[in-house]
C-alpha cells in the first residue's frame, strides 16, 4: 500500500508491481495522482550522463558540501549511482526530456552543482515527470487506485504495521485498509508556512502519521528557503532561470552575490542565497513594494530565443501572475519556504525501523540532503528512493502473511473514528480551523523563519502548544459527510501543528548555524557539537529529541566556502 | 492598495441537503492581482467554511480548479477578479460533468477514458537503462511536444459540444494524448492505438468546433490532434486497400 501519488509514490508502486505481477498494489491519495505537488516543480533533475566531464564523485562532493555536511554520505554514494538509471527509465517511459542536436538529453547548470548535469523538459520537468509516471503506472493491472482518499492513520499492531485508516472523500466514510507493507510518499509540509511555493496539499500528514506510530523525525530543523519566489503569491520561479544564466540584482543594479558567493555568484547553493538577499533587505539595498522588500532578477539579456525555448513557463507566469514580459522586464523576487530537508527517518532503502513501515521523497529523511538541498536532487532523489521503498516494501510483503482484522486493530480504527466523526465533526463551539492556520503560519514564518535565536524559538515552541490546544475544540463548519473539505482541512491542520512543534523543538535544540538552519545567537558550524541528525519523538508532553550518527564515507567535513 | 469589492455569485449543492443546486452571493474585497481562486479562499476562510471545490497549486499546472468563470471555462487560479470589474461573478460548476458538491465534479468517465488510449510508451523490448536514452531529435520532440503539456483540467470537456451530447465521445484531451504517443519517435504502438481512436466514439465524432482549443490554458490544441490523427487514419486505410501488408 502507497500513501501518496507523487513522484515517490508511483515510483514506489511500479517499483512494487514489476518486481512482483501476482503482488497487489494499491495507491491511496487524498488528490488525483496528476495534481500532486510534484508537478510544480520546474528546473530539472540532477543525474551523472555526460562521463567526460561529469562523476559520481563529483556529484557526491557537490551534494554533501551542499548539505552542509550533514548529509549522510552512504546514502549519497547510492544516490549518485542510481540516479542515471533512474533518469534513463524515465525517458524510456516518456519523458520529454529537452534534446541536444546529437538527440541525447540536455543538461543545464543548477545552483551548487560543479558542472551541468540538471536533465530538464523546458522549465516543467516536474509536470512532465509526474504525468509521464501516473500514464505509465495505469498499465499495470495489479497497480489499484483509490483517488480522494484521505489517509488518516496508521495502524501498528505488536510492533508492526497492518495497514492505515482513510477517508473515502468523495462519500466521507472512514475505512481500514489491511496491508502487509505501507510506504509513505506524502510530500512535504510548506502549508506550515505562511509564504511558501507549497501547493495546498502540502500538510505533512504522513511525517505527522509516522510520527504518531512512533517513528523519529530526523533534520526537521532544516528548512529550505527558495531565493526566487514572486513576492505576491510565492509563485516558484525556476533556478534555471539563473542556471541559463539570469542575474540577481539590489536596488542599485548591483549583482550583489559578489559579496556573498564570488565563485558562483547565482549558481551558488539556495540557503546562501536566500540569507544574502535577506542581507541586502535588511542593509536597505532591496525595494520596496506592497508585498515587503524584494530583489529583482534580471532576464532580459537572455533574449526572447532563450527565454522562449528553455525558460517558457517562468515567462507565463511572470506574464499572467504580475503582468511582466521577463524578455524585456525584471522579476521581483523574495526567498520563501520551499522544501524540508528533514522528514520521516529511513535507511537507505527506505525503511523507517517500524517493520512494514516504509518512506521515500521529501517527507522522508534518508538523509542524502542534510542541512541544504542541491536544486534539482530532489526528482531524483523521488525516483530513486521511491523505487528502493516499493521494492522494500514488496519484498517484506511477500515474506508476510496477511494481517487479521481482529483486536487491537479494530480498537484502533474504532478509536479513529471516533476521534473523526464525533470530536473533530462534531465540535460546534470553538475557533475556525482557519483562524488556528493562519496564527501558525505567522508563527513558523516570524519565529522559525530564514534566521532563528533561542527566543524566538522558545516563543515559537510556547505558541505552537497552545495552539494544539486550541485546536482541540476548533470547529468544522461543514458537517455534511459528502466531500467534507472542511473536515479534511482540520485534520490536516492538526497533523501541520504536529509537524510545527517537531521543526520548533529541533531548531531550539541545534545550538549552531548550518546549512538552511541560521541561529543568530549561534552563527558558526560546530562540528564537535552537532556533526550529528536530531531526532524528534512524540511524547505525552513535548517532543523528545535524540541524535543519530552522521555517515562520513570519504568526505571529511571542511569549510563551506563557493 | 486599494480595494475594490467583487460579487461572488457560487453554484451550491449540497446533496445531503438541497435537492436541487442554487445561487449564493458572497462580496470579497480584492486588489488587482488577486484571482477567482483567491475570493473562494477567502470566502472559505472567513464567510463560510462550507463552500466546497479542489484547488492545489494555484500556478495553472496542477489541473485541479477548473469552473465555469462568467460562463466560460478556465482555471479559477489564472483568471483575475479586476477583469470583471463592476460585474458580479458567476462561478459555476464545469458542464457536462455530474456535480459531486458544489464546484467539484465527478471525473470518473475521463479517469477512464485515459487508461482506454493507453498513454504510455509501447515497444516490444525495452533496453536495459545501462545502454543509455532512445535519442530523439528536436524535430521528433516537437512534433509531439505540444500534446504532452494537456494537465488533464477537462476545460475542454466542458467546453465540448460534442461531448455535451454524447459522453461516450473519447473527447480532446484523451484524444490529444493518444496522438502525443502516437506522433512520439519512441513508440510502437500505433496499431494499437489506432483502432481506439478510430472507432465509433473516436476522431469521427468530432464536427471541428474547436471551442478545446479555445479553452486550452496550457495552448495545446486538442483539434489539430483530432484532425491529424483523421489523416493518419485515412492514410492508413488507403495504403490498406492499394499496397500489400498496408503499406508498411
Amino acid at each position: 500500500m502507497i500513501i501518496g501519488g507523487g513522484a515517490a509514490g508511483l515510483r514506489a508502486a511500479i517499483a512494487a508491481a514489476e518486481l512482483d505481477p501476482k503482488l497487489d498494489v494499491a495507491i491511496v491519495s487524498k488528490v488525483y495522482p496528476m495534481r500532486s505537488h510534484t508537478v510544480s516543480a520546474e528546473g530539472g533533475m540532477a543525474a551523472v550522463l555526460r562521463t567526460d566531464y561529469d562523476n559520481f564523485d563529483l556529484h557526491a562532493y557537490d551534494t554533501i558540501k551542499g548539505s552542509d555536511f550533514l548529509a549522510d554520505q552512504d546514502a549519497v554514494e547510492f544516490f549518485v549511482k542510481e540516479a542515471p538509471k533512474e533518469s534513463i527509465r524515465l525517458e524510456h517511459w516518456g519523458c520529454p526530456f529537452s534534446r541536444d542536436p546529437d538527440g541525447r538529453i540536455s543538461v543545464r547548470a543548477f545552483g551548487g552543482m560543479s558542472v551541468k548535469r540538471t536533465l530538464f523538459a523546458t522549465d516543467k520537468i516536474g509536470f512532465h515527470l509526474l504525468h509521464t509516471l501516473f500514464q505509465t503506472s495505469l498499465k499495470f493491472e495489479n497497480i489499484h487506485r483509490y483517488d480522494e482518499w484521505f489517509t488518516t492513520s496508521i495502524l501498528v499492531d505488536n510492533g508492526r504495521v497492518d495497514g492505515v485508516t482513510a477517508i473515502d472523500i468523495r462519500s466521507g466514510e472512514l475505512a481500514s485498509f489491511l496491508a502487509k507493507a505501507v510506504v509513505i510518499a506524502t510530500g512535504g509540509c510548506g502549508r506550515i508556512y505562511q509564504f511558501t511555493t507549497n501547493g495546498w496539499i502540502k500538510t505533512g500528514d504522513g511525517m505527522a502519521m509516522a510520527y504518531r506510530a512512533g517513528v523519529p523525525l530526523k533534520d526537521m530543523e532544516m528548512v529550505q528557503y527558495h531565493p526566487t519566489l514572486l513576492p505576491n503569491t510565492g509563485i516558484l520561479i525556476t533556478e534555471a532561470a539563473r542556471g541559463e544564466g539570469g542575474h540577481l540584482l539590489n536596488k542599485d543594479g548591483e549583482r550583489f552575490l559578489k559579496k556573498y558567493v564570488p565563485n558562483k555568484m547565482e549558481l551558488g547553493p539556495r540557503d546562501i542565497l536566500s540569507r544574502a538577499e535577506m542581507t541586502e533587505i535588511k542593509e536597505g539595498r532591496a525595494f520596496e513594494g506592497p508585498y515587503g522588500s524584494y530583489v529583482h532578477l534580471d532576464l532580459t539579456h537572455l533574449g526572447a530565443g532563450t527565454i522562449e525555448a528553455k525558460l517558457p513557463f517562468v515567462k507565463e507566469l511572470a506574464e499572467r501572475y504580475l503582468g511582466i514580459d521577463p524578455v524585456h522586464e525584471m522579476i521581483p523576487v523574495r526567498p520563501g519556504q520551499h522544501y524540508m530537508m528533514g522528514g520521516v527517518h529511513t535507511d537507505i532503502h527506505g525503511y523507517t525501523g517500524l517493520p512494514g513501515l516504509y518512506a521515500a521523497g521529501e517527507m522522508a529523511c534518508v538523509s542524502m540532503n542534510g542541512a541544504n538541498r542541491l536544486g534539482s536532487n530532489s526528482l531524483t532523489e523521488c525516483l530513486v528512493f521511491g523505487a528502493e521503498a516499493g521494492i522494500g516494501a514488496a519484498q517484506y510483503a511477500a515474506r508476510q502473511g496477511s494481517p487479521n482484522f481482529g483486536n487491537p486493530v479494530q480498537g484502533l480504527a474504532l478509536e479513529e473514528e471516533k476521534r473523526i466523526y464525533d470530536r473533530v465533526l462534531k465540535s460546534e463551539r470553538g475557533e475556525k480551523i482557519s483562524t488556528i492556520r493562519a496564527e501558525m503560519q505567522k508563527t513558523m514564518e516570524e519565529h522559525v523563519g530564514i534566521y532563528r535565536d533561542e527566543n524566538s524559538l522558545k516563543q515559537a515552541c510556547g505558541l505552537i502548544g497552545d495552539l494544539k490546544q486550541r485546536m482541540k475544540n476548533a470547529v468544522v463548519e461543514d458537517k455534511d459527510r459528502v466531500y467534507n473539505t472542511d473536515l479534511v482541512s482540520a485534520l490536516e491542520l492538526d497533523f501541520m501543528l504536529d509537524v510545527a512543534e517537531t521543526i520548533a523543538y529541533a531548531a531550539l535544540a541545534r545550538k549552531e548555524s548550518r546549512g538552511a538552519h541560521a541561529r543568530t545567537d549561534y552563527p558558526k558550524r560546530d562540528d564537535a557539537q552537532f556533526l550529528k541528525h536530531l531526532v524528534v519523538y512524540e511524547t505525552e508532553t513535548v517532543p523528545r529529541i535524540d541524535t543519530m550518527p552522521v555517515s562520513i564515507t570519504r568526505w571529511k567535513p571542511e569549510a563551506r566556502v563557493y | 492598495m486599494s480595494q475594490d469589492i467583487a460579487t461572488i455569485r457560487v453554484t451550491r449543492y449540497r446533496p445531503e441537503k438541497d435537492g436541487k443546486p442554487f445561487f449564493q452571493d458572497y462580496k470579497v474585497p480584492y486588489r488587482k492581482d488577486m484571482v477567482v481562486l483567491d475570493a473562494l479562499n477567502y470566502i472559505k476562510a472567513n464567510l463560510d467554511g462550507t463552500l466546497t471545490y479542489r484547488w492545489s497549486c494555484r500556478m495553472g499546472v496542477c489541473g485541479s480548479c477548473g469552473a465555469n468563470v462568467d460562463g466560460v471555462p478556465k482555471l479559477t487560479c489564472a483568471s483575475f477578479l479586476h477583469e470583471f470589474k463592476g460585474r458580479t461573478i458567476k462561478v459555476e460548476p464545469l458542464t457536462h460533468f455530474s456535480v459531486i458538491k458544489d464546484l467539484v465534479v465527478n471525473m470518473d468517465d475521463f479517469m477512464h477514458k485515459l487508461v482506454e488510449i493507453k498513454p504510455w510508451i509501447i515497444k516490444e523490448k525495452e533496453s536495459p537503462p545501462e545502454e543509455g536514452e532512445y535519442r530523439q531529435s528536436a524535430e521528433e520532440l516537437e512534433r509531439y511536444a505540444q500534446f504532452s503539456s494537456c494537465i488533464n483540467c477537462m476545460l475542454c470537456y466542458s467546453a465540448c459540444p460534442v461531448y455535451g451530447l454524447n459522453e461516450k465521445f473519447l473527447g480532446p484531451a484523451a484524444i490529444a494524448l493518444a496522438y502525443r504517443y502516437i506522433e512520439d519517435s519512441r513508440d510502437e504502438g500505433k496499431d494499437v492505438r489506432f483502432p481506439i481512436v478510430h472507432e465509433l466514439e473516436g476522431v469521427w465524432e468530432c464536427t471541428l468546433v474547436g471551442e478545446c482549443s479555445v479553452v486550452c490554458p496550457k495552448g495545446v490544441d486538442p483539434m489539430l490532434a483530432i484532425q491529424k490523427t483523421k489523416i493518419l487514419g485515412a492514410t492508413n486505410a488507403l495504403k490498406s486497400l492499394v499496397m500489400p501488408r498496408g503499406g508498411k
